[in-house]
């Protein structure tokens, strides 16, 4: 496998295939959880770490497993890689845990994992099920960071507000408050917020894709004239 | 070869375009101002102000992004009747940012963002108002006492300028609930509805003030339909289906619900059933239908004063009609000039 490989799968899960914008996988937790950018960061990062563990035993077990019972399989061992992260941010994130509750389990359901597992673990090896994992973690997260910041700023006029349950200590500095004495923009905390801000994101890359695919075709072309003169 | 000129339909042709139906909306809700006006002083005329600027400089930006031709849509009225439409909602004291917010929504999100007028699924005006409804409940319950409630003194129109754009504090004493806010909340006290209507806020039929408002809109919203601006079966439907319901409730028991009349004349019912509901674009475009889509609303409207967590609820009836109106399109088609009944 090439480097060019792995950017290429690294492109297509944070961007090209993105699981908020463009596959919608994940929408319940991504809509519910996303009214923070911190709410965002956390299940983000316990998501692409579930992604992450779940790619690579999914890939390590490819051989033993036949494909009639390929899907239960799946499950288990989600169920697991989802338990023992749950366990782990109750231990060391309670602040974190308590606010995010029951999204935490319910990354089992998350159909971009069990996607994942389906479309790419059970077909490749392990380091690019890694990275595949891990990309497309990262695209989910962007998601989620960026629905959350837009939906912090407007609902609360701050970004980052109770980072100290996700960095500790160290967080109550990180959070701004960008507007004093905000009365608050209720909408956008509301689930109504979660869904139009998503439209607009949506629509906003569509808008760069848009506007990406010109640029490229428009550049053969004056490559084009340039030879000619 | 032909022998006779062929012209398909239609062969008699109404001079009306959406222009002048809008504008006669306009015109329509002009007693209904005036009242407003007179009982709740210069703030209503403020909003409406506010409301119409920043909606025509919204449908500007929003034509010139779009590549639509400026002077035909923004001539046709349509985004002043949904300014107007939801400043007339709103408090008189109403800070600016509230009615920009309100206006921007509606014109930017609910309307050219589902691709401008007559692809709007939702109405517009409707929309602005519950975003300002549900995300600055504080601001939208604040209303000014009718002139002629208490011995208050009506503000200056440099008072209300100074309340609307500074936010100067309005005296405690000028601001009060409205009569379906204040049955909501003596009703979860227990007074009976004969109790709360000795209030100084409810006139003869429903609130003090606002039913000269009521008269006004009812005035305006007869004419449109005299001028088949709007379907008489939208309104019918509506105030009868609140009428109905209201009856029934009111029938079974008296000290518990309020009378039908005081329902069909408070509140925002008049001015939804005419002005609102009949919207030709969200609303349903059946003659059958546009009955039940109007009752929908009425039934609707009564479930969420007497039993919802709002003191009205014309707005969140209308939007909740707006989605079911295809539906309510594909079972009550016309029946085709010469198929068979049933």
């Amino acid at each position: 496998m090439s480097e060019s490989g792995y950017l290429q799968i690294l492109k297509d899960g944070v961007w090209t295939q993105n699981t908020g914008f463009v596959a919608l996988l994940g929408l319940c937790p991504l809509l519910a959880t996303s009214n923070s950018v911190v709410n965002g960061l956390g299940l983000g990062l316990a998501t692409t770490l579930v992604l992450l563990m779940c790619n690579v035993a999914i890939s390590l077990i490819r051989p033993l497993v036949r494909p009639e019972v390929r899907i239960p399989v799946f499950v288990l061992v989600i169920a697991c890689a989802v338990t023992a992260v749950e366990l782990a941010m109750h231990a060391f994130l309670p602040g974190l845990y308590g606010v995010l509750g029951i999204f935490i389990p319910l990354i089992v359901t998350n159909c971009c994992v069990i996607g994942r597992a389906e479309a790419f673990a059970f077909k490749n090896g392990v380091v690019k099920s890694a990275v595949d994992g891990i990309a497309t973690g990262l695209g989910f997260m962007l998601a989620l960071v960026l629905l959350g910041a837009i939906r912090e700023i407007l609902g609360q006029g701050t970004l980052l507000g109770q980072a100290d349950l996700l960095f500790g200590e160290f967080g109550k500095g990180l959070t701004l408050h960008l507007i004093d004495d905000y009365r608050g923009f209720l909408l956008a905390i509301l689930p109504p917020g979660a869904f139009i801000g998503l439209g607009c994101l949506i629509a906003i890359k569509n808008v760069l894709d848009a506007r990406a695919r010109r640029r490229a075709a428009a550049k053969p072309a004056s490559a084009l004239r340039a030879a000619e003169a | 070869m032909r022998r006779f000129q062929t012209i398909t339909s239609p062969h008699v042709l109404l001079e009306t375009s959406v222009g002048q139906v809008m504008r006669r909306v306009l015109y329509a809700m002009l007693p209904g101002v005036a009242a407003l006006v007179w009982f709740f002083g210069w703030g209503v005329l403020v909003n409406l102000a506010i409301a119409t600027a920043v909606a025509l400089v919204a449908e500007a930006t929003m034509l010139a992004a779009r590549g639509k031709p400026l002077a035909a849509h923004l001539g046709d009225c349509s985004a002043v009747v949904t300014a107007w439409l939801l400043a007339v909602a709103l408090p008189p004291l109403a800070p600016w940012w509230l009615t920009t917010i309100g206006v921007l929504s509606a014109i930017v999100v609910a309307k050219h963002l589902y691709g401008g007028l007559g692809y709007n699924p939702f109405n517009p005006a409707m929309v602005g108002y519950v975003v300002l409804l549900i995300s600055f409940p504080r601001e939208m319950s604040t209303w000014l006492i009718p002139h002629g409630v208490g011995q208050t003194q009506a503000l200056t129109l440099a008072e209300t300028l100074r309340a609307i754009f500074l936010g100067a504090p309005v005296v405690d004493a000028l601001t009060g609930a409205t009569p379906l806010d204040v049955l909501r909340t003596k009703m979860g006290l227990g007074l009976s509805v004969a109790e709360i209507r000795n209030s100084p806020v409810f006139g003869l039929v429903s609130g003090h003030g606002w039913e000269w408002a009521v008269l006004g809109f009812l005035a305006g919203g007869l004419w449109l339909i005299y001028t088949r601006a709007a379907d008489w079966r939208i309104p019918t439907g509506m105030l009868g289906g609140l009428a109905l319901i209201s009856t029934v409730l009111y029938l079974i028991n008296p000290q518990k619900y309020a009378p039908p009349w005081f329902h069909l004349w408070s509140g925002a019912a008049i001015f939804g059933a005419f002005f609102i509901a009949t919207d030709p674009v969200t609303a349903s475009a059946t003659p059958r239908g546009r009955l039940i889509y109007g009752a929908g609303i009425g039934v609707l409207v009564y479930i969420i004063r007497a039993f919802g967590g709002y003191p009205d609820g014309v707005a969140f009836s209308v939007l909740l009609m707006n989605i079911a109106a295809p539906t309510i399109d594909l079972y009550t088609p016309p029946r085709v000039f010469g198929a068979r009944r049933g």
